[in-house]
């Protein structure tokens, strides 16, 4: 089995570009991706491409063989949706299809025009998300879900909005240096108790914003990379995927991310490390709520405490355990089909050296990406390591 | 919507609709004691293919809710609206709590089924009614 190591990533800008087509944000990425990679485009074997809403948002069906030639790669082309969970299902398919030997160069990534939509459209485009019939018919959101399980958070294991809030303020304090963030701007516990409601107990500054982007990743087998005498310290070293019932309330958790824990435990066990080497993480903060579910999850920590994790400052960037030194999708933006890959780009960059905050992360050689779909129907998780 | 999209029905989902304008709201039931919500044709807890619909509990409780403020298009007049998660015996459901004001809904709270309807586009929407 050969090991995976990410040459190169790109990413844009995450934002608000509402002219910008998915076809010309994931060239840009690419284009970065190829250049940080040293690859050249003839050897890809593969493209695997994210994205979720591209029918509703650009009538753009059958996106993987458009990105392809939006990429100048001559290669077979395939789109994955997994709602916001489609770039890491694009990621962990990638890994596999490295190591089984199938594929030495891979790009991967994703990409998602949503602002076009406004915040009406691309509220019910994210909706579908959701199961149609017994939630979306029902008014049901996706801050609402959201919304929902941060009640039965409160309610089963206590905590309150000012905690949440904490993380809202942490999440935009590490993206402050972050060029390619959505939001460079700090903000104030009471900006977030104050902001306009969304879904109660959830408000505006609780939620990640609509954003448009793209993310690229050149992923190549070992010997690919020895070979050619490629720059890759890093390895994708750990892939697990899990899956959960579509509706919130089929759930014997709400308050609970299975699909994420399950996801977790096997890239753990694929890597051959435990929660205890992570060292950070970037995860799924698509609203406050969500980074706590995610860092439980993820056994970063017990059930129950995660709420005030980022309060106590052990999950701020120069905490026991820095969660989303890129901002994460709170700060970052969360352009839905770009996320997952945009993650593996971060954790990269963080552990090479090469990104605003490595300096918080200095010895790190663990970090993971969590990557979440739906109310958490479907989850990736990876663990990235630096090669020796 | 227009009318000639209203008439086209969703099957299993419009006849649960319908069953609990009447009053006759079901789940259906596997014969290893799982709960699941139509349409459905394998029990998603077991895979056994053999369910049969069984009455829903007249009551429910409500588990976990939510006050919407910036809707779907759908819901763009209902804002701000409740939504909840409540417990039905084997099922649980997501519904529209309604005839109550929404500072007063919360976990625990017992309610009953009641299709109501969208203020904004007229559709059937599955609600919850105080007891």
């Amino acid at each position: 089995m050969s090991d995976v190591r990410v040459a190169g990533v790109g990413l844009t800008p995450f934002g608000n570009a509402p002219e910008r087509t998915s076809r010309d944000l994931f060239a840009e990425a690419s284009i970065a991706a190829f250049e940080d990679s040293g690859v050249p485009r003839d050897d890809v074997d593969a493209l695997l491409y994210g994205n979720f809403m591209g029918e509703l948002s650009e009538h753009q069906g059958h996106q993987g063989p458009l990105m392809a030639e939006a990429a100048g790669v001559q290669a077979p082309a395939t789109r994955y949706e997994s709602a916001c969970a489609s770039s890491g299902a694009a990621v962990r398919d990638a890994v596999m299809r490295i190591r089984n030997g199938e594929d030495d160069v891979i790009l991967v990534g994703g990409a998602e025009r949503m602002t076009n939509l406004g915040t009406a459209g691309a509220t019910e485009a994210l909706a579908i998300a959701a199961d149609d019939l017994w939630e979306v018919r029902a008014g049901m959101t996706f801050p609402g879900a959201y919304a929902l399980m941060a009640q039965a958070y409160f309610d089963e294991y206590g905590g309150e909005h000012e905690d949440l809030a904490h993380i809202a303020v942490k999440n935009h304090e590490n993206a402050l240096n972050n060029e390619k963030a959505q939001y460079q701007s700090a903000i104030e516990v009471s900006d977030v108790l104050e902001a306009p409601q969304v879904s109660s107990p959830l408000g505006l500054y609780d939620s990640c914003p609509i954003s448009d982007g793209a993310a690229a990743v050149v992923l190549t087998s070992e010997d690919y990379a020895e070979e050619h005498g490629l720059e890759a310290p890093v390895s994708i070293s750990g892939t697990g995927q899990g899956g959960d019932r579509m509706a919130l309330h089929d759930r014997e958790y709400l308050a609970r991310s299975p699909a994420a824990r399950a996801a977790g435990d096997e890239a753990y066990a694929d890597a051959g490390v435990d929660a205890a080497d992570v060292d950070f993480a970037e995860v799924h903060d698509c609203f406050t709520i969500a980074e706590v579910l995610a860092i439980e999850s993820l056994d970063l920590f017990p059930v129950g405490e995660g709420i005030s994790a980022a309060r106590d400052g052990r999950t701020t960037a120069d905490g026991e355990t820095p969660i989303n030194l890129s901002g994460g999708l709170k700060a970052k933006g969360h352009p839905v089909g770009a996320t997952g890959a945009s993650q593996i780009a971060e954790v990269t960059k963080l552990l090479s050296g090469n990104h605003p905050n490595s300096e918080f992360v200095a010895d790190a050689t663990t970090g993971v990406a969590h990557n979440a779909g739906g109310t958490v129907a479907s989850a990736t998780v990876h663990v990235l390591e630096v090669t020796e | 919507m227009s009318d000639t999209e209203s008439e086209t029905r969703d099957a299993g989902f419009d006849e649960w609709l319908d069953a609990a304008e009447e009053g006759a709201a079901y789940y259906l039931a596997c014969p290893n004691d799982h709960g699941s919500l139509p349409p459905r044709r394998v029990c998603p807890d077991c895979g056994v293919t053999d369910l049969e619909e069984a009455s829903l509990p007249e009551t429910g409780e409500i588990r976990t809710f939510t006050v919407t403020h910036v809707p779907t298009p759908a819901f763009e007049e209902d804002a701000p609206y409740a939504t909840a998660v409540a417990d039905f015996g084997p099922v649980r459901i997501t519904g529209q709590v309604v005839g109550i004001d929404t500072e007063d809904v919360e976990s625990g709270l017992e309610v009953e089924i009641e299709v109501t309807v969208s203020e904004t586009t007229g559709e059937r929407v599955l609600g919850f009614s105080p007891v």
